[in-house]
């Protein structure tokens, strides 16, 4: 166990090093930089800029004196958002992030979990076929055409809920649920099939000889078990959703994380970018090793190595 | 096609003989069996099919604008109209003129072989002179052979797509069908652009798949093959690259790219934003492959018919290609069909984002999102997301029914479940 978790803080490392290597070696490939735009600095003073800020040495030492920064938590100045460096950025963008993200998290699981087992117990009924082609369907499509639909459906046609902004909950819900809609239909899927997996076991079969009612099987004795495929989707989909907030952020203007990468990416601002990247690969990286670490715990044969 | 081979092979042999049931035709006949994945292989082969002969069919042009029919809404009346314009007699005039500019193409080639063999110290100046003009001369050898397509409203289109188009003139003439899906922004045609947009999604998703499959399958079967420390090494790197936010990575690089001067050094050589993009997607999605594919041989190296051809003195490519490579097909078959529509969305995403296909081509994910943009609490405009989006969506729902079913037929142990 602690040889585990050690192994995969070793891994974290190398990773999150092999991403800031990535990036800086683009950034540095790419012509020009934060100082050739259209009005451009006198030569001495640019001279004096790159000096200060040591551009002017080689590529080695750059990269030495770059890493040194990260490593002591100074992700640098923001090429394009005046007054700002990339910490305050994330100060800013990571709670509202988070927030949008655990919603729809939780919006995934209720909805996912309860329609698979609902699927699961009525197999082969009108409601598991309906259930299934929805989630289908909410597999087939891209998030931002879901969100369009839905806020044409639900701002322009039903007025219940706001287009856009952030603050209040009412604005949270539809772009949490668009957010989270992909998901609860992947979990949807998974969550039937691990539940008739379990149904099929002997002991659901025993406990249903005992004479206990057809819920209370499901919930206390099949559900356990059906719930392992389903904890070992979370890792992947909490990085989903972590993602796909960049695509729902920007149609609600929602000023979190990765509305501010896509802004950064795109207005070549790469500090910025790069202080995200290694962000979203630090927060990937725990919540895998956390749902590796909650698999162990569920199920006692699992060993981790 | 192994059916083909074993009603053949059944002939030659004695009627009484014990017949074997290849894995494809045992797994084809449980597919023939599932009614959804069958109905979803129909659904993408007459998808397929209508992609590929779109420039036949009578559509109007898809980059033909009207701006006075700005964002006209579907309409069923007149389902045909005459308003197909297209000049026959141009292509025509331009065959002389091209042959004329090829000339003229190659002379200049020569002159720039000359300078180079040359090769006098400051002969850099007439290198650079030779190397513009020949670009110049080759992107208007381009411009006379598009000219004609692209003054009736169409894209830069290869050469089948230019006959079609053709072809399509001298049967139909000018009969197009009307605006049934109504028009966009510039008065565009919908249906025209979702058929042709078709055409680049389903060729996007196949490629870069294909890139991802040609990458995952070698790189995993070496790592199962080799064993050993070999693969230790190479797996822990697969485990490193997981946990990397891909698609950040490709929105930096791809932004990156297509910076104007990089682009069009890019250009120059023949890379436009599609092919980074085939490369670029096919360079993330192969960690799965590579995984499954590796775990696939590692549990064939160990059956006893390898071991068997191992033992009768088989050679290594022998044992690879003959006895490893067919057993791995079933699992490469089932990643390619879940892996195209992952690529579709992921193609989407970046059209959404500015970065995926540019105009004048179009793709589904390019059409939704220029659906999605024009949302105005004044005015809905729901045909522009619905169409593309419909198309994207069965699409995507084929693609994963067929996937699932496939994975059911090809591994039964699978299907109970």
């Amino acid at each position: 166990m602690i040889w585990f978790i050690v192994r995969r803080l070793i891994g974290l490392v190398l990773t999150l090093w092999v991403v800031f290597t990535v990036s800086f070696l683009l950034m540095r490939a790419v012509p020009g930089g934060p100082y050739s735009g259209e009005r451009n600095l006198p030569p001495e003073i640019e001279e004096n800029v790159k000096h200060r800020y040591r551009l002017d040495r080689p590529i080695y030492e750059q990269y030495g004196f770059e890493l040194g920064n990260i490593l002591s938590g100074d992700f640098g100045q923001s090429m394009r958002l005046y007054d700002f460096d990339v910490n305050q950025v994330i100060a800013q963008g990571l709670p509202i992030s988070a927030a949008l993200g655990i919603f729809a998290l939780s919006f995934a699981v209720t909805l996912g979990l309860s329609a698979g087992i609902v699927s699961a117990l009525y197999r082969g009924s009108l409601a598991d076929w309906a259930l299934m082609s929805l989630a289908t369907i909410g597999i087939a499509l891209p998030s931002f055409v879901i969100a369009g639909l839905s806020i044409m459906l639900f701002v322009f046609l039903i007025p219940v809920f706001p287009a856009a902004g952030w603050g209040t909950f009412r604005q949270l819900v539809l772009p949490a649920v668009c957010l989270g809609s992909l998901y609860a239909a992947e979990i949807a899927r998974i969550a039937r099939t691990g539940m008739l997996d379990a149904m099929s076991q002997d002991y659901v079969r025993t406990a249903r000889a005992k004479g206990l009612s057809k819920l209370a099987v499901a919930l206390r004795h099949a559900l356990p078990g059906a719930m392992m495929p389903v904890v070992s989707f979370l890792g992947p989909a909490v990085a989903g959703i972590l993602t796909g907030s960049v695509v729902i952020e920007r149609i609600f203007a929602i000023p979190g994380l990765g509305w501010h990468f896509v802004q950064a990416a795109l207005q070549r601002d790469y500090t910025l970018a790069m202080g995200l990247v290694l962000l979203y690969t630090l927060l990937l990286y725990t919540m895998n090793f956390l749902v590796d670490l909650s698999y162990g715990i569920l199920d006692p044969r699992v060993e981790l190595k | 096609m192994t059916i083909n081979n074993a009603s053949s092979a059944s002939e030659r042999l004695p009627a009484n003989a014990a017949k074997g049931v290849s894995l494809g035709k045992d797994a084809w006949r449980r597919l023939r069996r599932n009614r959804m994945a069958m109905a979803s292989l129909v659904a993408l082969i007459i998808i397929g099919l209508l992609a590929f002969f779109t420039p036949l069919l009578p559509l109007a042009p898809p980059d033909k604008h009207h701006t006075n029919l700005q964002y006209e809404p579907p309409k069923l009346f007149p389902l045909f109209a005459k308003s197909f314009e297209f000049d026959l007699d141009a292509v025509q005039a331009s065959r002389s003129k091209r042959s004329e500019t090829r000339r003229e193409l190659a002379e200049l080639e020569q002159r720039l072989e000359q300078i180079r063999r040359e090769a006098e110290p400051n002969s850099s100046l007439a290198l650079e002179t030779s190397t513009t003009a020949i670009r110049r001369m080759s992107n208007e050898l381009s411009n006379i052979l598009q000219r004609p397509y692209r003054n009736a409203g169409f894209p830069d289109l290869g050469a089948i797509s230019r006959w079609m188009v053709r072809t399509r003139y001298t049967l139909l003439g000018e009969w197009s069908l009307g605006s049934i899906a109504g028009r966009d922004e510039f008065g565009r045609d919908v249906l025209s652009r979702v058929f042709w947009g078709a055409r680049i999604s389903i060729i996007v998703g196949i490629v870069a798949t294909l890139v991802s499959l040609l990458i995952g399958v070698t790189y995993g079967a070496l790592a199962g093959y080799i064993g050993g420390w070999v693969d230790d090494v190479m797996m822990r790197i697969v485990d490193i690259l997981y946990s990397i936010p891909f698609i950040f990575v490709v929105i930096f690089i791809i932004t990156i790219l297509s910076q104007d001067d990089i682009k069009a050094w890019l250009e120059s050589w023949g890379i436009d934003r599609i092919t980074i993009f085939y490369l670029v997607v096919g360079a993330i999605y192969w960690l799965t492959m590579a995984r499954v594919v590796r775990g696939q041989v590692i549990s064939l190296r160990n059956e006893p018919f390898v071991e068997a051809a191992r033992a009768v003195g088989a050679r290594q490519s022998r044992i690879i290609l003959h006895h490893i490579l067919p057993n791995l097909l079933s699992v490469v078959i089932v990643y390619l069909t879940l892996t195209i529509p992952r690529v579709m969305l992921f193609e989407a995403f970046l059209s959404f984002l500015g970065l995926g296909v540019e105009p004048p081509n179009v793709s589904w994910g390019l059409l939704a999102n220029e659906g999605v943009k024009v949302i105005t609490p004044v005015k809905v405009y729901w045909w522009l997301i619905v169409f593309p989006s419909a198309a994207l969506g069965i699409t995507l729902y084929a693609l994963n029914f067929l996937g699932d079913g496939l994975r059911d037929a090809l591994d039964p142990k699978l299907a109970a479940r």
